[in-house]
């Protein structure tokens, strides 16, 4: 039987969960204190996703570089190589918070958009 | 000399928030001082998310969320001042400042908010032996460098502290290419957020040594290495502990230092706890109409509550601008005890308090299954059960007026019980 331990994310508490992956194929959560610790648990070891903040280089703006962020979360796996096209972009100001930067970032379906104005 | 009702000194997150509620509540001629070169303070730099969860219900960046205070400011017309410094103020509310466009400025205040945050503790505050090479940062000036600049600081890189910052900052240099090598905490637990820990950390294999410090630095003109070693409970290093590191850069991540240089001249009172000013409920100093908020006052993990806890001064200051302050009725001390290193407010004044009577505190060490107990004097007014306390986790408690009203006591204290 497949165990994993996690510690859970959704609030200060830090639940330290014990996962076991049952031979029915599903999953047994234990140590968390409420219901988003198996949520959590569950997701971040099936299909675990992040939220990616960096930077990309603008010219004529107020600084040398736009801070942005992926909309959304995207799997865990692809964030080095969301990295790697997100260094290669170039942008000019002016930028308005919001707008998007890159579409669809590696085919996530998840848009890399822009911090703040500048 | 010009004149205002209300004076802001410091445009970060507290500053904005103060003046925004400050005019919400119908005071009309605000100014804010900056120093920085633009509005928002210490959030441009931060451009991880996570901000506003409690505020907004959202997960902003640290600009995301800066921006939309910065914007409301604007729109109402709230005026500001940029690339200035404050040097003094005086007693009854003089500002001295001064900005190459302006040159030496003089400005009577009605009311002054002090929000100029806080500093991050340096190399030379922790006696760190070894040389004194180049490519030892803080992890904000760090942060600054690669999040604004867009200079990278370094490529094998250990982080001495294990605060918010420096768990950050061990995620942003490994996403831009970096090797961190170690995070090396000198307690016996992590000063930042668990889930900090988590995503900055674990996610990366990054591995933290918690009863670990630096002994020694090595190299001449750049770091080429670090000296780790395990502590015993009195924070001296166990010979036979040691471990080398090869690494061109050193982050610190050991502390931050509320700001209170000004806070001091103009004569407010310095609770040694918090190393920031003696607050009452209204978050007034000691000093009649100077009020402060943020973390010049005491540091604040999560920015929502220092929005929180700035809009109170805000309005606070323009009660005392409309002369609404009270300083009759009930009134009274709060005081830490055992286990809890600070409360902010330090003092009451009941008739000032709208519905409930907002504390924040400190707990000292890790702590499980325990009870945070509030007494008047000795009678106990409220039992708060609590699984997880810890001093990297500042705790927020709202005490109804109901609960103490009427009741006559000179100190409310609040200390932690462990079960029997």
């Amino acid at each position: 039987m497949e165990k994993h331990k996690l510690i859970c994310i959704n609030c200060p508490m830090g639940c330290r969960l014990e996962v076991t992956k049952t031979e029915s194929g599903g999953w047994l959560v234990e140590g968390n204190q409420c219901k988003r610790g198996t949520a959590y648990a569950i997701k971040e070891l099936t299909e675990p996703t992040r939220v990616l903040t960096s930077t990309v280089v603008i010219k004529n703006g107020f600084l040398p570089r736009l801070p942005v962020r992926t909309q959304t979360a995207i799997p865990k796996e692809k964030i080095f190589e969301a990295m790697d096209v997100i260094n290669k972009i170039v942008v000019t100001s002016p930028i308005k918070v919001g707008d998007v930067i890159i579409e669809n970032i590696l085919g996530t379906g998840v848009n890399v958009i822009a911090s703040r104005n500048m | 000399m010009e004149n205002y009702d209300l004076v802001v000194i410091g445009g970060g997150p507290a500053g904005l928030a103060a003046a925004i509620e400050a005019r919400n509540n119908s005071v009309q001629k605000i100014l804010v001082i900056e120093r920085d070169r633009e509005l928002g303070g210490i959030l441009q730099q931060c451009i991880h998310n996570g901000f506003g969860l409690h505020i907004f219900n959202e997960e902003l960046s640290g600009p995301e969320y800066a921006g939309r205070f910065i914007a409301e400011l604007m729109s109402m017309n709230i005026e500001y001042k940029l690339d200035t410094m404050v040097l003094d103020i005086t007693n009854d509310k003089i500002i001295h400042a001064i900005n190459q466009k302006d040159g030496y400025i003089t400005i009577q205040a009605k009311a002054v908010i002090l929000s100029m945050g806080c500093r991050e503790r340096t190399a030379g505050a922790i006696n760190i032996p070894g040389t004194r090479p180049s490519g030892v940062f803080t992890a904000g000036t760090a942060q600054r460098y690669i999040n604004m600049e867009g200079y990278m600081v370094g490529k094998r890189v250990v982080i001495l502290g294990s605060g918010d910052i420096g768990l950050i900052m061990a995620r942003r240099m490994t996403l831009e290419g970096a090797k961190v090598l170690a995070v090396v905490e000198v307690l016996p637990f992590s000063g930042g957020l668990t889930r900090n820990i988590v995503q900055c950390l674990d996610d990366f294999n990054i591995p933290l040594y918690l009863s670990h410090t630096v002994i020694n630095i090595k190299g001449n003109k750049r770091v080429e290495g670090v000296t780790i070693a395990e502590v015993d409970q009195n924070r001296k290093p166990i010979p036979g502990t040691e471990i080398d590191y090869d690494c061109d850069t050193l982050l610190l991540s050991v502390g931050l230092i509320p700001e209170n240089e000004l806070t001091v001249q103009a004569g407010a009172e310095i609770d040694p706890h918090t190393n920031g000013p003696l607050v009452n409920e209204s978050m007034e100093t000691s000093r009649d109409g100077i009020f402060a908020c943020g973390n010049v006052v005491h540091v604040h993990d999560l920015v929502d509550f220092v929005t929180e806890e700035s809009r109170r001064a805000g309005k606070g200051a323009a009660k005392y601008i409309q002369g609404k302050l009270s300083n009759n009725g009930q009134t009274f001390k709060t005081k830490p005890l055992n286990g809890v290193s600070y409360i902010v407010p330090q003092t009451v004044r009941l008739e000032n308090v709208e519905k409930g009577l907002e504390l924040f505190l400190r707990v000292r060490n890790v702590y499980k299954n325990v009870k945070l107990v509030m007494k008047g004097d000795d009678e106990v007014i409220k039992e708060i059960k609590k699984r997880n306390l810890a001093p990297g986790e500042m705790e927020h408690l709202t005490l109804p007026v109901d609960s103490i009203a009427g009741k006559s006591f000179e100190y409310l204290t609040i200390e932690v019980k462990e079960e029997a």
